[in-house]
């Protein structure tokens, strides 16, 4: 060991290391890598002093700077108000209605609108709101629950077949499924449906289904069939349905009674959001 | 000083011993102080752990690998909480073992995916993600639609939650199984289950089969109460204790 001796080639040190006759140089580390090795540590020290670092018994270091990442997101979204401005201040205290009367603010309106539905609504409703089967169209004039401005602002509030306390709420029977009527009945029932929608159907089945409808269905989809938004009841005269219009689909929703659910997003939004995706969604379906 | 060195590095027991007494004193300073520190999980109201069903369905998550798509933290930046809802706390995960905040997001974070969605669209979309996300890259898993839930030991997995430190009482355990079946069945009476995991607690026939317990079913009871523990209408963020 501490066998150094000078290397007659390079000039250099050797570490006085020697394995079966090879010998190693001992050169210095580069001087540029040295020197930030050294600036890593005291830049390391600079940083324990400024930001939060070192833990402790009962809390931690919280450096020079008191840096908190939550106080700062706080401060982000209130910049974004300020940002958002005057019309976004606007939207907060104004009703539906002087939504409506003012072009601006409904531009605007649409604008937050349309970037919340993208996220939130478009998952079911389809880009846009074209809806798909089990998910309502929201860009035709056929509504299950009202298409007024007041109505939808509403259903996006409380949601339907929700947890919310005031849900909207309905639910048709199961009536094959749980045996209220026989299948017999409900392949009647199924040609009455195509009939009522303007399309050829079985003339006897009809006639015999007539009956059991005024019996079974009149109380919500009305005794012409043109349905009930206070019961979510669709009209049956057109063929806007949620589950399809084909026989196998009528049959199948007289079967389970199927409903779909929506969720109430009063919790999830403010206000002013809220307000926004009603006039986003009512402007885009033509407004009843 | 360095002589002293070249014992050590001659002799490797030593040269073990000495590297692991290096290493910890890294791992005592950073981690340690997180199991006594007062302000690592803040204090909420809400947190519980997840009932039977929840926790099948959690164990289904893990299985399939979802966490390496999506993770479950909302961080606390603008566009994160702007998008998704309220940053994420500590407590939230509290009872996860393991976690599952992830760092990698091919699909959305799922920390607030609860309630967001109708079991109905969980299920099309579990079956087949393009039926109702056209532009979707998540592969299908409409097996679970199919495939029965296996609980038959509910009981030992909720017991070896407890040894991890979730604080399942002696009544949980014994009555894992039935609460299970409880908060899948629409028509079982909810008074015992809901006095055990809250009143709160979803409780529902969550994948439209009434007849079966499907994994479905766990899996979307665990999707649906996601990030819905806490009310952050009443949680205080900028109180100094929850300051971070």
């Amino acid at each position: 060991m501490a066998n150094r001796e000078t290397d007659e080639v390079t000039g250099v040190d050797t570490t006085g290391h020697e394995w079966d006759g090879i010998r190693e140089l001992d050169n210095p580390l580069p001087r540029w890598w040295l020197y930030m090795f050294w600036a890593g540590i005291a830049a390391a020290v600079v940083y324990w002093v400024l930001m939060p670092a070192w833990p402790g018994v009962s809390g931690y270091t919280r450096g020079v700077l008191s840096q908190s990442d939550r106080a700062d997101v706080a401060v982000a979204l209130k910049d974004l108000q300020t940002i958002r401005g005057a019309q976004a201040a606007k939207l907060k205290n104004a009703t539906l209605e002087q939504i409506e009367a003012d072009p601006e603010l409904q531009a605007y309106a649409q604008a937050v609108g349309q970037s919340v539905f993208g996220d939130n609504c478009a998952t079911c409703h389809g880009v846009g709101g074209v809806g798909a089967k089990g998910y309502a169209n929201l860009r035709d004039d056929v509504w299950l629950w009202g298409g007024s401005l007041e109505q939808i602002h509403h259903t996006i509030q409380v949601g339907i077949r929700s947890d919310n306390p005031q849900s909207r709420m309905s639910q048709m029977p199961a009536f094959g499924r749980d045996q209220m009527l026989t299948s017999a009945q409900i392949n009647d029932l199924t040609e009455y449906v195509v009939a009522l929608s303007g399309r050829t159907a079985d003339a006897a089945a009809v006639r015999r289904a007539a009956p059991i409808y005024q019996e079974q269905c009149s109380a919500c989809h009305a005794a012409d069939g043109t349905g009930d938004q206070a019961q979510g009841a669709p009209n049956l005269t057109d063929q806007e349905w949620l589950y399809g219009s084909a026989r196998a689909d009528i049959q199948g929703q007289i079967w389970n009674g199927r409903g779909g659910v929506m969720p109430s997003w009063q919790s999830r939004f403010d206000p002013e959001t809220l307000k926004a995706l009603a006039v986003y969604i009512h402007s885009n379906a033509g407004g009843q | 000083m360095w002589k002293h060195h070249t014992k050590l590095e001659k002799h490797s027991l030593p040269l073990v011993i000495s590297i692991l007494i290096v290493v910890s004193i890294g791992g005592i300073i950073e981690i340690a102080p997180l199991f006594w520190l007062e302000s690592t999980i803040e204090k909420v109201e809400g947190v519980r752990p997840y009932t039977p069903l929840e926790l099948a369905g959690r164990d289904i998550y893990i299985r399939e690998g979802c966490y390496t798509c999506h993770s479950q933290m909302v961080r606390p930046l603008r566009d994160e909480v702007e998008r998704y809802g309220h940053y994420s706390l500590a407590a939230e995960s509290m009872y996860d073992h393991p976690f599952q905040w992830g760092s990698k997001r091919t699909g959305p974070d799922l920390a607030r995916v609860g309630g967001k969605y109708s079991d109905a669209w969980h299920k099309d979309h579990l079956i087949d993600p393009r039926s109702v996300v056209p532009e979707s890259v998540m592969p299908p898993y409409a097996f679970l639609a199919e495939k029965e839930l296996d609980y038959r030991d509910i009981k030992e997995k909720i017991r070896a939650m407890t040894r991890v430190g979730v604080p399942y009482t002696q009544e949980m355990i014994d009555n894992a199984a039935e609460d299970l079946e409880t908060q899948a069945d629409p028509f079982a009476s909810p008074t015992q289950f809901q006095a055990r995991y809250g009143a709160k607690t979803l409780k529902r026939d969550f994948d439209g089969e009434p007849e079966k317990i499907t994994e479905m079913d766990a899996l979307v009871a665990y999707l649906q109460m996601l990030g819905t523990l806490v009310d952050f209408s009443t949680y205080q963020a900028q109180a100094p204790e929850n300051r971070r």
